[in-house]
């Protein structure tokens, strides 16, 4: 089973649900981080880190001794990312998509691929939680063949979390498509609601089940939850905000470590899952045919 | 003439106080245009409750588009199709196909041709705080970072025209597409960070960002009360990098409060803690843009 732990805004507490649930699951788990810009699983996890693998995109190498500047390649690239001036050939491998369209349509076999660095894989164990996560390079804007690495690790034998992006463009569609159900982190705050809008969109257009964790749920949260009622999202958990939780998250500490009650909310938290991805099946998709309800 | 300078607020973690921070900027700049570059996830209209004057489709790349009426099922896309975006049995995933033509061009049966996408929308509205441009991107929409590109485009145009001074960018969080978008040639960016281990890593990772692409960055740590090792361990950072410190926002209840109404900070709560210190940070980052540009 794949589960994704997503949210549209940011820091409504992905990271946290993603890798308490993990550490409850233990060795049953595996937890990718395809939050590749910003990866901060392991930082309460903190695994043993067993295998770097860099990852890399094809980008073209022009072999000036045979090019005749004709321009076909600049013509075909809908990237710009190369160029010929007069008899001058500039490649511009960030903008490339490595699609090898350029070294397709060289009518002098002139083009050659090397390695652009995308970021790396990085693999371990946690308690017993395996362990995966993708870091994007610094200055590298192109994330989704990243996370698509990092999710090619995932194990048949686990049950696999994803921690997702924030957003709705592509690295979280990239992070949440072809899971088996998607749990949606948000806050009932005016953001937090707006952001949950957006992102449960994706969700339905991408067919994956989804339920609702709800963060600070002691703020006033009846907007939220008229919300829910109205576009039939399962309340899965409700944490409220506790001045113990936020300082133990800002020293790395997880909450099963600090309130070993939540152990117990956790497992519940993985049952409902079930008993929903149970639901959902039993319905076919027919939630996929409610796309863009919103 | 003076060109307007821009400050882009921005913070590597998700949720560390952006739209607050820009919001209040927003009231406190004189002669301003504000801009929304977060189109993933816009939240700065909710604070500004701009009234739309203009809105326009964000029109940007193509994907392949097959005609099961003129394919051969060949198989040579297939083959070529490096995003794995099509399936054995000659379907095209909207979502997988990264629109680089490869199997149009090379489709012997001419059955493939590329059309152009509809990904979003943009607008320019009026708000009580000044000509505020806007933009949202279709759920699940590709070219983020052209359509940030484009919002900050027409907020640049407006700025001119106007003889605006500042333009006040709300970012979007991460290092990737969309935040490279946002920073690249601003006078100065703010990255907004918390005293939490993740809030420190990411703040890492968003400088050194910052500092690849030789933007002018402050730094501003909000809540730093929560965690005030965390925040020293912030500051010394800083310190070393050489990177101003533009102030420490503390905890304070009635940034909750002023959210849960729609409300502007500084304007709910002027004399309140966190919105004195963020007055302060302003005038920091406001000579900082000055001495940058």
């Amino acid at each position: 089973m794949i589960l994704a732990v997503a949210s549209g805004k940011g820091g409504t507490g992905k990271t946290t649900i993603a890798t308490n649930l993990a550490r409850c699951l233990g060795s049953r788990a595996q937890l990718i981080d395809c939050d590749v810009e910003e990866p901060n699983a392991h930082l309460f996890l903190k695994p043993v880190i067993e295998r770097v693998t860099e990852v890399s995109l094809p980008v073209p190498e022009v072999d000036l001794s045979r090019c005749t500047y004709c321009g076909k390649c600049a013509e075909f690239c809908r990237f710009s990312a190369i160029v010929v001036v007069g008899k001058e050939v500039l490649s511009f491998p960030e903008m490339c998509h490595g699609c090898g369209g350029c070294g397709l349509v060289c009518p002098e076999k002139a083009i050659g691929e090397s390695p652009r660095v995308l970021g790396v894989l990085e693999e371990g164990v946690a308690h017993g939680v395996a362990f995966v996560h993708g870091r994007l390079r610094v200055g590298e804007a192109m994330s989704p063949p990243l996370i698509r690495a990092a999710r090619r690790l995932a194990r048949a034998d686990r049950i696999v979390i994803i921690d997702a992006p924030p957003g709705t463009s592509c690295p979280v569609i990239t992070a949440v498509r072809d899971t088996d159900y998607c749990v949606m982190v948000t806050e009932p705050t005016p953001f937090g609601i707006n952001d949950l809008i957006l992102a449960v969109e994706v969700v339905r257009s991408l067919g994956v089940p989804h339920g609702v964790v709800v963060n600070r749920s002691d703020l006033d949260s009846e907007e939220l939850h008229e919300l829910c009622r109205r576009e039939g999202l399962p309340i899965l958990l409700e944490v409220p905000e506790d001045r113990g939780i936020a300082e133990a998250y800002s020293r790395g500490e997880m909450v099963v470590d600090v309130y070993p009650g939540y152990r117990w909310e956790f497992l519940n938290l993985y049952q409902r899952i079930r008993i929903e991805l149970a639901r959902a099946k039993a319905q076919g998709s027919s939630r996929v045919g409610q796309a863009r309800g919103l | 003439m003076r060109l307007p300078r821009e400050v882009v607020i921005i913070s590597g973690k998700g949720g560390t106080g952006k739209t607050t921070i820009a919001a209040c900027f927003a009231a406190l700049a004189e002669s301003k245009v504000l801009a929304d570059a977060d189109v993933d996830a816009a939240d700065l209209f909710i604070l500004l409750k701009p009234r739309v004057r203009r809105q326009e489709e964000f029109r940007s790349g193509h994907k392949a588009w097959l005609d099961p009426g003129l394919c051969t099922q060949c198989g040579q896309c297939v083959e070529l199709c490096r995003a794995g975006a099509i399936s054995k049995d000659f379907r095209i995933d909207p979502v997988g196909c990264e629109g680089c033509a490869v199997c149009a061009h090379f489709c012997p049966a001419g059955a493939i041709e590329m059309r152009q996408c509809v990904c979003g929308q943009w607008f320019v509205s009026d708000t009580v705080y000044g000509p505020f441009v806007h933009a949202r991107l279709g759920a699940g929409e590709e070219n983020s970072g052209k359509l940030v590109t484009l919002v900050r485009h027409e907020a640049r145009i407006i700025a001119e025209e106007r003889k605006l001074d500042w333009i006040i960018v709300d970012g979007p969080p991460g290092i990737g597409c969309p935040v490279i978008s946002s920073v690249t040639g601003a006078s100065a960016v703010l990255i907004v960070t918390e005293p939490t281990v993740s809030g420190i890593h990411d703040m890492k990772r968003v400088a050194e960002l910052a500092a690849h692409f030789r933007v002018p960055a402050a730094v501003c740590i909000n809540k730093w009360d929560i965690n005030a090792e965390a925040a020293e361990e912030i500051a010394l950072f800083c310190q070393r990098q050489g990177i101003p410190l533009a102030g420490r926002i503390p905890y304070d209840r009635e940034v909750a409060r002023a959210l849960v109404q729609r409300r502007i900070l500084v304007e709910h709560d002027p004399t309140g803690r966190a919105s004195g210190e963020i007055k302060l940070i302003w005038d920091r980052v406001r000579s900082m843009a000055v001495g940058s540009a």
